[in-house]
């Protein structure tokens, strides 16, 4: 069985796996409940001001989109940060530190921007022993209106200002919570570095409508017949988050800082990929608030399963491991030459591939009288849109022609070597520079 | 107290009302909406969709799938209904396994298809539970048309010229519309009287009268018809029962599948309707499955099916071989009847082994006997009672692809027309083509 153990940020926990910032944290019983059930540390629910808590609409907090058979793809919720006296959550923590020394504990701080409010309650919160901060710059609703949260995410230099105070008033780990809800995820996690930041926890929620109810016209969830635009999360977020995620791993001047990478992470293979994109840690919360603490079983197996089959001792063997595949479009190779090949050992003859090429594509698909399908290789373009339509797993497939072989769509041959946009003949940035 | 299988000869009352009440309780369930919508998403949308090509009326089977998907299961019935008018029975007693449901790719993919008949059946319960019909009238054409015959050829026929414009009289000889929906079929496909419902439901779109008592050689004459109306359409079925041509066929406790299956459906309590303790029936299709496998739920102690040819051969499908043999029914293969013993009343039968290669049935001389107290006669119905001067195509009414018979404007359609198998749907699609084509020679 491959070692699951993770060291992030000089935090230790038995497995990559945490529960995200979120109601599964939000108290003692529910921690508990985690680490029994094999979690490998949680960042406690976001931590407001002293005084009076904050308070959530007595209406529903949630909505969802679903798939086949009701499954859950993605949740979207109008809850804020906890609405419990910190007084409380604080003793809490420090309670559950004490008696799982071996997980991470994280505790997620929001509160607003002005450096007496942090310097206020960060020694508190070091006082419970907790193993590091996160800051939450991400949620976009409820909270932004008051100036926090994705408020806060979406001004890089507040980001570093806050960064750079918690840094000077707390000396753990501080972990910056970006918000996906901008348009270049880059900027912010710039600033958190340039602040001081150990490392960034990506994505937040975004911000989202998930269903309008068409007999009152309310925007789900309804409250009274309103709705307010929620944070939405769950598998249906994983490309969005994936992309942020190696868009920073990738970005020179972020490289190497470390992410606790967050969006949608279901199974072990979603946590995979976003630790292959460079994620030390993984942060799960739609998962578990979907089928129970539980889930953790297959997650923490399935990659140790993986690891096992590849020969890799320790996550770090993998972590990262995508990062330098991912590149810029203009450096893709256009000497690369594939053509979709359809096995009709395994076609089911519905058609969709047909349908699919002859309305929408490339009408590179033939189709006889008795449904036989086949790919016109002068026509096909490689689109794999045949591929991801197709029913049948693996029926599909995109063949690399070979070096020397001629292209029938176009007349060329094949080349060994690699050539991409920045030096192609319609290129007028390329004729430019000749 | 119920007499129990083991009682001897043709009694009532074998079993329990609660006993019968079950076992004709509903074949396949109606979906709940949840279970619809799950059955509905395993659809692929087809590309030119193997299933619809299948389909005798070629209802557009996605289309009708995607809108249950999208919870429009009335938007869907309207879909099915468009063509085939009778799509909530067909929803019921099609055989699915082998027309759209043997075609869906998912069967090619994992031997288990989208469960279309169910999905039709959901569209359809859903918007006749409303109460309403979704098709209206055009305007009055001034045209009158006979159909003969409320089955489901005559009553697709009439709703499709009803729908266009025309006025048209049924005439139906027995004291219910509805044909083999109301008088065949096994009594668990079709339960609650939904015969009756969707023929009431049907005839809602107006037009339509429905002369009871109303035959041909009873006081109807084809030359009367063509005089008083503008176009007529026959649909009058296989009145006709072949023979066993057996020694003995004439002892009681020998009858007509046919008839016992219309006794059974119309019978208003079962544990009053008698049925042997050693049961066979002698055919190897629809009705034979249906009358073995409703003997055997009556309570009947031993049912065979006795099938001159082959399992391969036999005409029932082997959904309905197997739905049998779950029930008890015991089947066997290459047997042929020879004579049925008995004194006055049948106690025995003798069959004869057979070799049914190459389309001939030959007897082996190897004999056998069964206790048979009830036998009933199921290898088929023929053509009765068909007016003088139409032509004929081997044993049934010849009709062209529009159902032009070989006489002036009169159609024929369903199971005494020529083409096709004899099923509802087939039925259906004759009638309403038959329809489309009359309403084009009248408006010309």
């Amino acid at each position: 069985m491959a070692d699951l153990k993770t060291n992030f940020l000089g935090i230790e926990s038995p497995n990559p796996f945490w529960l995200a910032s979120a109601p599964p944290t939000d108290k003692e019983y529910n921690v508990r409940r985690a680490f029994e059930a094999g979690w490998g540390g949680v960042v406690w629910k976001t931590l407001g001001s002293e005084g009076p808590p904050v308070v959530n609409v007595n209406g529903p907090r949630y909505g969802a989109i679903y798939g086949a058979d009701r499954r859950l793809l993605g949740l979207n919720n109008i809850e804020l940060i906890t609405d419990r006296p910190l007084e409380t959550n604080l003793e809490e923590i420090a309670r559950v530190k004490a008696d799982y020394p071996d997980r991470a504990v994280i505790v997620s701080i929001m509160v607003p921007c002005e450096e007496a409010e942090w310097k206020s309650i960060l020694p508190r919160v070091a006082e419970t022993g907790a193993d590091g901060i996160e800051l939450n710059f991400g949620c976009p609703h409820g909270m932004s209106e008051r100036g926090m949260g994705a408020a806060v995410g979406q001004v890089p230099e507040y980001i570093e200002m806050v960064t750079r105070w918690c840094k000077t008033y707390y000396d753990k780990p501080v972990i910056v919570k970006l918000t996906p809800n901008i348009t270049d995820i880059r900027y912010p996690a710039r600033a958190a570095r340039n602040g001081g930041a150990d490392a960034v926890s990506l994505i937040n929620t975004i911000s989202s409508i998930t269903s309008v109810n068409l007999d009152n016209f309310s925007p789900e969830p309804s409250i009274d017949g309103k709705g307010s635009h929620g944070g939405y999360c769950g598998p249906a977020v994983k490309p969005i988050a994936m992309n942020m995620v190696a868009e920073i791993a990738r970005d020179p001047e972020t490289r190497g800082l470390p992410i606790s990478g967050i969006g949608g992470v279901t199974t072990w293979r979603d946590a995979a990929e976003f630790m292959s994109l460079g994620c030390g840690t993984v942060q799960v919360c739609t998962a578990a608030m979907t089928y129970g603490f539980r889930v953790v079983e297959e997650m923490k197996s399935g990659l140790s399963q993986w690891m096992d089959e590849k020969g890799y001792s320790s996550v770090n063997d993998f972590v990262g491991r995508a990062v330098p595949n991912v590149t810029d479009w203009q450096y893709l190779n256009l000497n690369y030459v594939a053509k979709a090949k359809i096995d009709q050992d395994q076609c089911i003859k519905c058609g969709r591939c047909y349908a699919a090429c002859e309305d929408t594509s490339h009408q590179a698909i033939s189709m006889s009288e008795d449904r036989v399908f086949e790919v016109m290789d002068d026509e096909c373009v490689a689109c794999n849109l045949c591929v991801d339509v197709c029913p049948i797993d693996g029926c599909i497939s995109m063949v690399a022609m070979q070096p020397g072989e001629t292209d029938p769509r176009t007349g060329k041959v094949v080349q060994a070597d690699y050539s991409n946009w920045t030096t192609h003949p319609n290129n007028p940035m390329a004729r430019a520079a000749e | 107290m119920a007499q129990g299988q083991m009682a001897p000869g043709i009694v009532a009352g074998r079993l329990s009302s609660d006993e019968l009440a079950a076992n004709f309780d509903d074949l396949h369930p109606a979906y709940a909406p949840h279970e619809a919508a799950v059955a509905a998403d395993r659809c692929y949308f087809c590309y030119d969709a193997p299933c619809q090509t299948a389909c005798p009326t070629e209802i557009d089977i996605p289309l009708f799938i995607r809108q249950i998907q999208t919870g429009h299961p009335e938007a869907a019935a309207r879909t099915i209904l468009e063509q085939n008018i009778l799509g909530g029975m067909c929803a019921r007693v099609c055989p699915t396994e082998t027309l759209c449901e043997e075609a869906c790719v998912r069967e090619a993919a994992e031997g288990k298809p989208v469960e279309i008949g169910r999905l039709q059946r959901y569209a359809t319960d859903t918007l006749m539970a409303r109460g309403v019909h979704p098709f209206t009238r055009a305007a009055p054409s001034g045209k009158r048309v006979a159909v003969v015959g409320a089955g489901p050829a005559g009553l697709a026929c009439a709703h499709r010229l009803a729908m266009l414009g025309h006025d048209v009289v049924i005439h139906e000889a027995r004291p219910k519309a509805g044909g083999l929906n109301e008088f065949g079929i096994a009594a668990y496909k079709a339960t609650g009287g939904f015969a009756g419902a969707e023929v009431d439901w049907l005839l809602k779109i107006g037009g339509i009268t429905v002369e009871q008592g109303s035959a041909l050689g009873q006081g109807l004459t084809l030359d009367a018809l063509r005089a008083d109306y503008d176009a007529v359409f026959l649909s009058i079925g296989l009145a006709g029962v072949n023979a066993l041509r057996a020694a003995g066929e004439d002892k009681e406790g020998v009858r007509d599948a046919v008839d016992f299956i219309a006794e059974l459906r119309q019978a208003g309590d079962l544990s009053a309707l008698p049925v042997g303790r050693n049961v066979v029936v002698i055919g190897g299709g629809m009705t034979a499955i249906d009358a073995a496998v409703q003997s055997k739920l009556l309570g009947a102690e031993n049912v065979t099916v006795a099938y001159r040819r082959s399992r391969a051969e036999m005409g029932a499908s082997r959904f309905e071989q197997d739905l049998a043999a779950s029930k008890g029914v015991r089947l066997m293969f290459n047997v042929m009847p020879v004579a049925v013993h008995g004194n006055r009343s049948a106690v025995e039968i003798e069959l004869e082994y057979t070799t049914s290669a190459g389309g001939s049935v030959t007897g082996t001389g190897e004999t056998v006997r069964l206790a048979a107290d009830q036998v009933f006669k199921a290898i088929g119905q023929t053509l009765k009672g068909a007016p003088e001067g139409l032509e004929l195509d081997g044993r049934k009414i010849r009709v062209d692809g529009s159902g032009r018979t070989s006489v002036p404007g009169v159609w024929a359609g369903g199971d005494c027309a020529s083409g096709g198998e004899d099923l509802t749907v087939t039925a259906v699609a004759e009638g309403r083509d038959a329809a489309m084509d009359i309403h084009t020679q009248l408006s010309a």
